[in-house]
């Protein structure tokens, strides 16, 4: 585990008890908790990749966590270029990678 | 009473309504983000409540009041998750729902002067591997931390240029991941210079040197290394980060040969400065500076009438010069003068703040040598793939030196970023070997749509600007 969230009972913030939610992530359901952002769910699991670049197929994920990068483009309850980095998670959420045929033929 | 509508929720925006109210103008702040406090103080949702978040951020307190300020202010509206997406003779388009989201409501104002506090994002110069998974960011990695409470990594490395990287080590430590070493570029005989010139300036500016103080003393308590005078100059790894070089840079930042250390790191933050966001401006008709930031007068007004500037827009100065731009833009903007007593502070702190901001800009200068560490393969473009090679190709393909036709060419800059994360570096590779120097006059600040936008969004605002009576679903 290399990317992970910082574990609650020994944040020196002292977090309150949050809410658990669960997404499907490809199909596979991923732990989370309310308030986290797609991209902060997917992070927390050591997950870095979920998106391929158009040309080279190169593996990319979170890069800014701003907004502005669009590197972290998913698909979530099918609507496609979602920035998982400024969408917070619903329990219940679909997210699915896009993949970059998907993304040349609009 | 007049409307002041400002853009950005940061420390600049949120002074400037707090002051244009004060004054007796009616306001509404319109942010992308669903909470205020911009990147700067970029925090938990409410979902997540805490007993110390104020341990992660400095000024903490200052940013709490002001937030309940405006919340209590009866003629303050604050609109979150207000996405600006163009700014066309004096109309402000705005999409109000969730980021990327399709059935977001457009709105349309057109107030009597408006405040643009849109801020700055990392500028992140390329480095062989710099696109690997695992690589964010300086500002991105400072967000998970902040945010989300997510650690990047377990093995981090901070590298870059700028104070900021001390602040975003700091974070970093603070969500238990350890910090492997910051690497600054800039050599420490030049910080000394800069940063030792007129002490008696520094004094004047107590918050950001305790600010500064803080953050060496986390180095020092976590036993973390800060390099001056060395850059991360290649990230290797096969699908993930694994590792990276580590050189040491001379004067104008070319890697000293036989200088490199390989070092095992799962996690690489990396920040050069800050790019201003400049969009809005430049579509509201805004003169830039030659330095390319907003340029405004003394009450922070740009060029176009009623439309002002506060904050990392007018140039990078930090949270404390952001604040007072801010309270002066909006005091300004609702009707005021700049003579005003209620301005008197503010006035003179920007002052004092400006020269600080200044010995800032000097002593962390990107060195123009920077490029020799890219390789033929290294992206540039990170949403087109256009490497290095492919860059060269264009311009030789077209022999032109027309920044639009070599962006047409090779396609930098034209993926979903919109040029934003690479503009400013396809700017530098093309014009070092340009004969002019110059890309035709263009820049890569200019987006007429400054956010993506769904096509069905932007019929609907057609119907809104058309007078036609929108309907409930599109």
């Amino acid at each position: 585990m290399v990317a992970r969230p910082v574990p609650p009972a020994t944040d020196p913030i002292e977090p309150a008890a949050s809410t658990p939610i669960t997404i499907l992530v490809n199909g596979e359901r991923r732990a989370g908790v309310l308030g986290q952002t797609v991209a902060g769910i997917m992070l927390a699991a050591d997950t870095l990749t979920w998106r391929t670049s158009p040309v080279g197929g190169r593996p990319r994920g979170a890069f800014c966590g701003i907004g502005v990068c669009f590197d972290c483009l998913v698909v979530v309850n099918g609507q496609r270029d979602v920035r998982a980095c400024q969408r917070r998670a619903r329990d219940g959420d679909v997210v699915e990678f896009e993949g970059p045929s998907q993304s040349e033929g609009e | 009473m007049s409307e002041v509508v400002i853009i950005g929720a940061g420390p600049a925006g949120l002074a400037a309504a707090l002051s244009a109210s004060a004054f007796g103008a009616r306001v509404v702040v319109l942010d992308a983000a669903d909470d205020v406090g911009g990147q700067y103080w970029r925090h938990l949702p409410p979902e997540r409540p805490s007993n110390h978040e104020s341990l992660l951020h400095h000024g903490w307190a200052t940013f709490q009041r002001m937030r309940e300020a405006l919340a209590a202010d009866p003629n303050c509206t604050v609109v979150s998750s207000a996405h600006v997406w163009a700014i066309d003779r004096g109309a402000v388009h705005v999409l109000v729902g969730e980021a990327d989201g399709s059935d977001r409501e457009s709105r349309v104002y057109r107030p009597d002067a408006l405040v643009l506090a849109t801020g700055a994002f990392d500028r992140t110069l390329p480095v062989p591997g710099w696109d690997l998974p695992g690589v964010f960011t300086a500002g991105g990695a400072q967000a998970l931390a902040k945010g989300e409470r997510v650690a990047v990594g377990e093995r981090v490395v901070v590298a870059g240029a700028g104070p900021f990287l001390l602040a975003v080590a700091a974070s970093v430590v603070a969500t238990g991941a350890s910090v492997v070493g910051v690497y600054e570029a800039s050599r420490a005989t030049r910080l000394v210079r800069h940063w030792a010139a007129r002490p008696w300036e520094l004094a004047a500016t107590p918050a950001k040197a305790r600010e500064l103080v803080g953050y060496a003393a986390v180095l020092v308590r976590h036993r973390i290394a800060y390099v001056a005078g060395h850059a991360v100059t290649a990230i290797e790894g096969r699908d993930r980060v694994e590792s990276v070089t580590v050189s040491a840079l001379d004067g104008s930042w070319r890697p000293i040969k036989g200088s490199e250390r390989q070092l095992e790191a799962d996690a690489v933050c990396l920040g050069h400065g800050f790019t201003p966001r400049l969009e809005l401006a430049i579509a509201a008709g805004c003169r830039l500076s030659d330095r390319r930031f907003v340029e405004v007068d003394a009450e922070q007004r740009t060029s176009v009438a009623s439309v002002f500037a506060a904050g990392e827009i007018t140039g990078i100065g930090g949270v404390d010069l952001a604040l007072a731009e801010g309270a002066i833009a909006g005091h300004v903007a609702a009707g005021g003068g700049i003579v005003d007593p209620a301005l008197r502070v503010e006035v003179a702190r920007r002052r004092v703040l400006r020269r600080f901001a200044r010995r800032l800009a000097r002593a962390h200068v990107i060195g123009e040598n920077w490029a020799t560490w890219l390789s033929d393969e290294t992206i540039v473009c990170r949403c087109e793939d256009v490497s290095v090679a492919d860059l060269a190709a264009a311009r030789s393909a077209t022999r032109s030196s027309g920044l639009r036709s070599l962006k047409l060419v090779s396609r930098a800059g034209l993926g979903p970023c919109q040029g934003r994360v690479c503009g400013r570096t396809v700017e530098a590779l093309l014009s070092a070997r340009a004969p002019e120097g110059r890309l035709g006059g263009a820049s890569t600040d200019r987006r007429p749509i400054a956010m993506p936008i769904r096509l069905g969004e932007l019929a609907r605002d057609h119907e809104i600007e058309a007078g036609i009576p929108v309907k409930g679903q599109g």
